[in-house]
């Protein structure tokens, strides 16, 4: 079995189902020529050739707006934006339309689509090529909203992604695009939506994350004594209320740490869905670390923004030691 | 020094029939008097459910409504062009369009009575449903046009919008992606002088709105919207040439709606009643019945009758609205998802629980 970074991994999740779905096409600004800035569709193009793999005029709402209309009647776009900081200006395309076709018309037409987008901070990028929208897309009822942690799960993801029949944004957290190998099967696999991964059992205390933050969160932990219980979401939307329910009864802590900012960031819903399901279980009032209320800042001051080692640790201890 | 012009264009503007009820033989499109009788009973029909659902409003009996008033001319002639798989992209007045195309009237009213159930297109029929933010289905046409060429199933798009929804960006990227794809796509814009209160001399400098399709490489032309030949020979022409793979096309119709914005505007606020008495003038029903007239194809008897037969099937598309049964509350969850998730399981449990 191969060893993979995301890039890779989400590259040959791409080529594997342009292979078995010929209605399914690739579009986007430079994904076909150019492979893609990030190089996650290098080849595909020289493999399917130009009508399914698409160089689009730079037009966000164009991507998106067209991508609804192809989706509509019979295909199966898989669209990328460039750097989910793009993403505003198509939002009105997913709001209003992609996420609610299928209400609209009853049923009779949907939108079986992919929107992939580079998410985050952390590669010293330019202005609003850091965002992190999660909890802004999963307020938005009819989409859902997927985020892979690493490459075993962005191939099993995708792929699921793709084969939904509903409209789907799909984050990629750029900081770890290359920072993580693993073993990626050839062979073909699913992971469902909508099913968090319990990537470490533990008895202490749950610690919920996803994207990025979590590698950071699990090196972090390494450093404690505390038995933690690590939940990767993988699915913002829908949400897999029940590990996490089941999860935080057994250990009664919980902390979650997430690179969005805080206020109305996904963590919000969580603590929510704790406090009406498992409120007599917690020893602990939940604890979050996340971004700051503040626009994601230029390079020189990112890594005061996103949580780290030091916050999370604090976090750690805030909600153990209560 | 090298100095020259890279580029000209020109706008071609049509009139087939003047307001006299005078048709120009050399521009006449093909149409039979079976046919020409047909779009008559169209636009008589759109106008009768068109005063039709303004009363119900007025009544109480459905909500806000949209009129079509004025413009029968321009939706007719254009959806009278498509051919039976080909799809609409609607705004919330192609009442006329649709009605065309076939979608139930009683449906529409549903719709126009806060019942989302109205919208669903019948199998077999390509009605897109009503958009309400402006423009932004522009793009939509565009996609779908683009799959149709993608699956070579020569399908054409008709998407419809206003004078307002050309300074939307929608427009902009819509337009832009068809030209680039070389897509089966015909836009049709009514430009009917306003967009609410704001005048097209506002909306944009430019002189004509056709032209825009200029800068996306692709033709665009102005015709008198009132006059249904012309709008009919145009739409015709485009679709043909749309389905024959020679691309997009921008139309612009000419025309005035002659009623306010909406049953919630009072277009007296910012136009004058002698503007709207000139328009009446040139109503697009009137002019077609006068050309009937004089080529022996109406007579009063005639139509008598289809008016009359256009007030029967109004009521019944009214008794057939007012019988529906009610919409079920937990309709409103069904459709969010392929499936139901898990926090929509549990939210519709309270809502017929009554508990949390
Ligand atoms: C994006 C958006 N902005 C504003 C509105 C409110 N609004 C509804 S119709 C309208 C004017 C539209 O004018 P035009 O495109 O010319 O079409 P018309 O109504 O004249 O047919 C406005 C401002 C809206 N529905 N959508």
């Amino acid at each position: 079995m191969a060893k993979l970074n995301m890039v890779q991994a989400v590259n040959l999740a791409l080529r594997q189902e342009m292979k078995k779905d010929k209605r399914m096409v690739i579009l986007g600004e430079d994904v076909g020529r150019n492979g893609g800035v990030f190089r996650v569709t290098e080849g595909i193009l020289e493999e399917f050739g130009e009508e399914r793999v698409i160089d689009t005029p730079l037009s966000e709402l164009g991507i998106i707006g067209t991508s609804i209309g192809l989706a509509v009647n019979g295909m199966h776009p898989v669209a990328e934006i460039q750097f989910s900081g793009f993403l505003y200006a198509p939002f009105d395309q997913i709001i209003s339309h992609a996420a609610r076709i299928r209400t609209r018309s009853r049923g009779r037409f949907t939108c079986p689509m992919v929107i992939r987008s580079p998410y985050g901070g952390g590669i010293r990028a330019l202005e609003l090529h850091c965002e992190s929208q999660e909890a802004i897309l999963a307020h938005t009822p009819g989409i859902k909203v997927v985020i892979p942690s690493g490459p075993y799960d962005a191939k099993g993801l995708l792929i699921s992604a793709i084969r939904d029949p509903d409209p789907v944004v799909f984050l990629e957290p750029m900081r770890v695009y290359r920072a993580i190998k693993e073993e990626v099967p050839e062979k073909e696999y699913t992971i469902p939506l909508g099913k968090a991964n319990i990537v470490k059992e533990g008895t202490d205390l749950t610690v919920i994350s996803w994207g990025a933050m979590l590698k950071y969160t699990r090196e972090a932990l390494e450093k404690t004594n505390y038995s933690a219980e690590i939940i990767d979401l993988r699915s913002i939307k829908p949400l897999d209320t029940e590990t996490i329910i089941n999860s935080v009864k057994k250990t009664g802590r919980c902390l979650i740490v997430h690179e969005a900012p805080r206020t109305c960031g996904f963590a919000a819903e969580i603590i929510a869905q704790i406090n009406e399901k498992a409120f007599l279980h917690m020893e602990a009032p939940v604890v979050r670390v996340t971004g700051f209320d503040v626009p994601f800042p230029l390079y020189k001051l990112e890594n005061y923004y996103i949580p780290d080692e030091k916050r999370i640790l604090k976090g750690v201890e805030k909600v153990m030691k209560f | 020094m090298v100095k020259k012009a890279l580029e000209t264009f020109k706008v071609e503007y049509l009139q087939v029939l003047d307001t006299s009820g005078n048709a120009d033989k050399r521009l006449m499109p093909e149409l039979s008097r079976n046919q020409i009788k047909e779009l008559y009973e169209l636009m008589v029909l759109v106008r009768t459910f068109d005063d039709k659902a303004f009363n119900l409003q007025r009544q109480g009996r459905i909500g806000t409504y949209i009129q079509v008033k004025g413009q029968e001319a321009s939706q007719v002639g254009s959806a009278y062009a498509l051919g039976p798989k080909d799809w609409i992209f609607p705004t919330y007045r192609e009442s006329g369009a649709l009605i065309v195309r076939k979608h139930p009237m009683h449906m529409l009213l549903q719709y126009w009575g806060g019942d989302e159930r109205g919208l669903k297109s019948p199998e077999g029929l390509n009605n897109f449903p009503i958009t309400i933010p402006v423009g932004t289905h522009i793009p939509h046409g565009t996609g779908v046009a683009w799959a149709s060429k993608m699956l070579k199933e020569k399908v054409v798009t008709m998407t419809y919008f206003g004078d307002g929804a050309t300074s939307k960006g929608d427009f902009h990227e819509g337009l832009n992606f068809a030209g680039i794809f070389q897509v089966p796509a015909v836009f049709i814009c009514q430009n009917n002088g306003f967009a609410i209160s704001l005048p097209r001399e506002k909306q944009t400098a430019s002189k004509t709105l056709a032209q825009k399709a200029v800068g996306y490489g692709f033709n665009g032309i102005q015709v008198d919207g009132n006059d249904i030949f012309a709008v009919y020979k145009v739409a015709k022409e485009a679709v043909d040439r749309a389905r024959k793979g020679e691309g997009p096309i921008l139309i612009e119709c000419i025309t005035y709606r002659l009623a306010d914005h909406s049953t919630s505007d009072d277009a007296s606020r910012y136009r004058t009643k002698k503007e709207v008495e000139e328009w009446q003038k040139k109503d697009p029903i009137g002019r077609l019945e006068k050309y009937m007239r004089k080529n022996k194809i109406l007579t009063d008897k005639y139509k008598e009758a289809v008016i009359q037969k256009s007030k029967e099937r109004v009521e019944k598309a009214v008794g057939d609205f007012e019988k529906m049964a009610p919409s079920e509350p937990l309709d409103i969850f069904k459709y969010t998802y392929a499936q139901l998730t898990k926090e929509l399981e549990e939210q519709m449990y309270e809502l017929t629980k009554g508990e949390l």
